[in-house]
């Protein structure tokens, strides 16, 4: 599917979708509430068929956090790029994917261990490289480093 | 909206748990698996990582993009080279720099030398860990010649840090390409010996064949890339499906094999090594003339949006995500490193399997854990 086919498929299955602009890839910013939908729609439907995700990240903006997911198809060879916002710093929350994508259960796990954004649904969501006692959540642009790790 | 999960773990309170690491010398590294017994059968796997976490996406929101390639290099050590070719190309996409031809020819050949590497020395632990120690010695012998190049062009051995945004830190030795041509001849004649001393080993074949038998979609499913997602069938390799650097000029074969067992990722691996002698053969000799670098600012700043890019590591998939504000530090980098996502699948296929094939399976997934935990 070519870009534009891609906008019109991804806009009639979800609303308040905007494009953003982005030299590489077609960018989806959408609203959160409809990620799962969005998802399992994209992975199950045989003319969009994105069956690998290849790579998933946490961002923080300052003010919001964003979980964007990079998705190409191996079959037809497209690729997209899904971004979900949101404005609540004390509980960010975004359901999981991990039933569409196995390979979301360790990534989310790693976004939940440094941006401290959780899962909905997920199997599994403890830390994956901090120590379960740690407190705080470091790639946060509010993180206090008070024992100068990463400060030189 | 609840889903059923398949393949989650299931944690009785009577199991048998035993822990494998982190300092055992099969998982290459400080990996810690949780392993559930049932006499000698594992039950299921649980690996924890983070032993040698640093915290290096952390530390790149500090730093310049010209310090970031000194990071890079030290999370997937044994194809360091590569690593730090992703980030160069993010930071000259974003800034749409053209650099020199003589770069990219360049990039390509140290690259293909740096996989030859890699391999040689997963060939050589691989043989270990399955208990012939022979292939180490084989397989380090041939390794020091590429790391003698190595050394004589850029002035060390394993992390060069010879790629920056902009094109190389220094040009090559007088003597590079013929260094290359005798590696070449030399190696030519002794890759036939891996075959003899360990592929057609019987003892070998039936402890790899067969085992740890990983399905194509599993492979897509769980992002297995790299020759592990190849041994699987699919079809993953960014030098074919996304070409950089010099790789559209080159003509050489993605290596496919579909049974998905330990075997057929050992196979991939042999057969890779043939290909980037290709491919070095088609390089070496028509390096063009030019200057080594691009004309850079002293001070890069990229332009304020967002940037992937994509390379093939010796292991797999490798991507640079640079979230850019317009500052001289990015605001977030991201690297989705191949090991990370390869190294999960290993409760999938290596459950019911006994403890000893355990370490057949997680020494033919090529694991380096500072590709993991970064």
């Amino acid at each position: 599917m070519t870009n534009d086919e891609l906008k019109f498929v991804v806009s009639e299955w979800v609303a308040g979708v905007e494009f953003p602009e982005n030299k590489q890839y077609l960018e989806v910013l959408f609203p959160a509430e409809s990620l799962h939908k969005l998802a399992k729609l994209l992975k199950e439907t045989s003319e969009t068929d994105f069956d690998y995700l290849f790579c998933l990240s946490g961002v923080d903006y300052g003010k919001q956090f964003a979980v964007v997911y990079h998705l190409e198809s191996t079959t037809l060879k497209h690729e997209l790029v899904l971004k979900v916002k949101t404005d609540d710093r004390t509980n960010p929350n975004f359901d999981t994917v991990c039933g569409i994508w196995r390979t979301a259960e360790w990534f989310e796990r790693e976004v939940f261990d440094l941006y401290g954004i959780k899962f909905n649904n997920h199997p599994d969501l403890r830390r994956l490289f901090l120590p379960e006692d740690w407190v705080g959540y470091p790639l946060r642009k509010d993180f206090k480093d008070e024992l100068n790790i990463i400060e030189r | 909206m609840e889903e059923v999960f398949q393949d989650v773990i299931i944690k009785n309170s009577d199991d048998y748990i035993i822990n494998m690491g982190p300092q055992h010398p099969s998982t290459h590294g400080v990996l810690r698996f949780e392993l559930c017994l049932k006499g000698e059968i594992v039950k299921y796997i649980i690996p924890h990582c983070g032993y040698i976490h640093r915290g290096i996406e952390k530390m790149c929101e500090k730093d310049t993009y010209q310090q970031i390639i000194h990071l890079t290099d030290r999370f997937d050590y044994l194809s360091a080279h590569i690593n730090n070719e992703a980030v160069s190309i993010a930071v000259e996409n974003a800034l749409e720099v053209e650099v020199p031809e003589r770069v990219k020819y360049i990039r390509t050949i140290i690259a293909e030398l740096n996989r030859i590497a890699s391999h040689q020395l997963w060939w050589c632990a691989f043989g270990m860990d399955l208990g012939a120690l022979t292939t180490f010695f084989y397989g380090l012998r041939d390794r020091e010649r590429i790391l003698d190049i190595f050394e004589e062009s850029f002035g060390s051995r394993l992390i060069h840090s010879v790629n920056c945004p902009g094109g190389l830190m220094y040009d090559i030795h007088p003597n590079f390409q013929q260094k290359i041509k005798d590696f070449i001849k030399y190696f030519r004649k002794v890759l036939p010996e891996y075959d003899q001393l360990l592929t057609d080993n019987v003892i070998f074949q039936v402890r790899s064949k067969g085992m740890g038998v990983m399905s194509k979609a599993d492979a897509i499913s769980y992002g297995v890339t790299g020759p592990c997602g190849r041994g699987s069938g699919f079809s993953c390799d960014v030098r074919k499906n996304h070409p950089y650097s010099a790789y559209s000029k080159v003509d050489f074969k993605e290596i496919l094999f579909t049974e998905g067992d330990t075997f057929a990722r050992y196979k991939v691996r042999i057969e890779e090594m043939w290909e980037s002698m290709k491919i070095l053969e088609q390089l070496v000799d028509n390096i063009p003339e030019g200057n080594y670098t691009a004309k850079m600012k002293p001070i890069i700043k990229l332009p304020v949006g967002e940037f992937f890019q994509r390379v093939e590591t010796a292991r797999g998939e490798l991507g640079v995500f640079i979230v850019s504000d317009g500052n001289k530090t990015p605001l977030r980098v991201k690297f989705r490193t191949p090991n990370f996502s390869n190294l999960f699948i290993i409760n999938k296929i290596a459950s019911g399997n006994k403890i000893a094939d355990l370490v057949a399976i997680s020494g033919s997934l090529d694991l380096v854990i500072p590709d993991i935990d970064r």
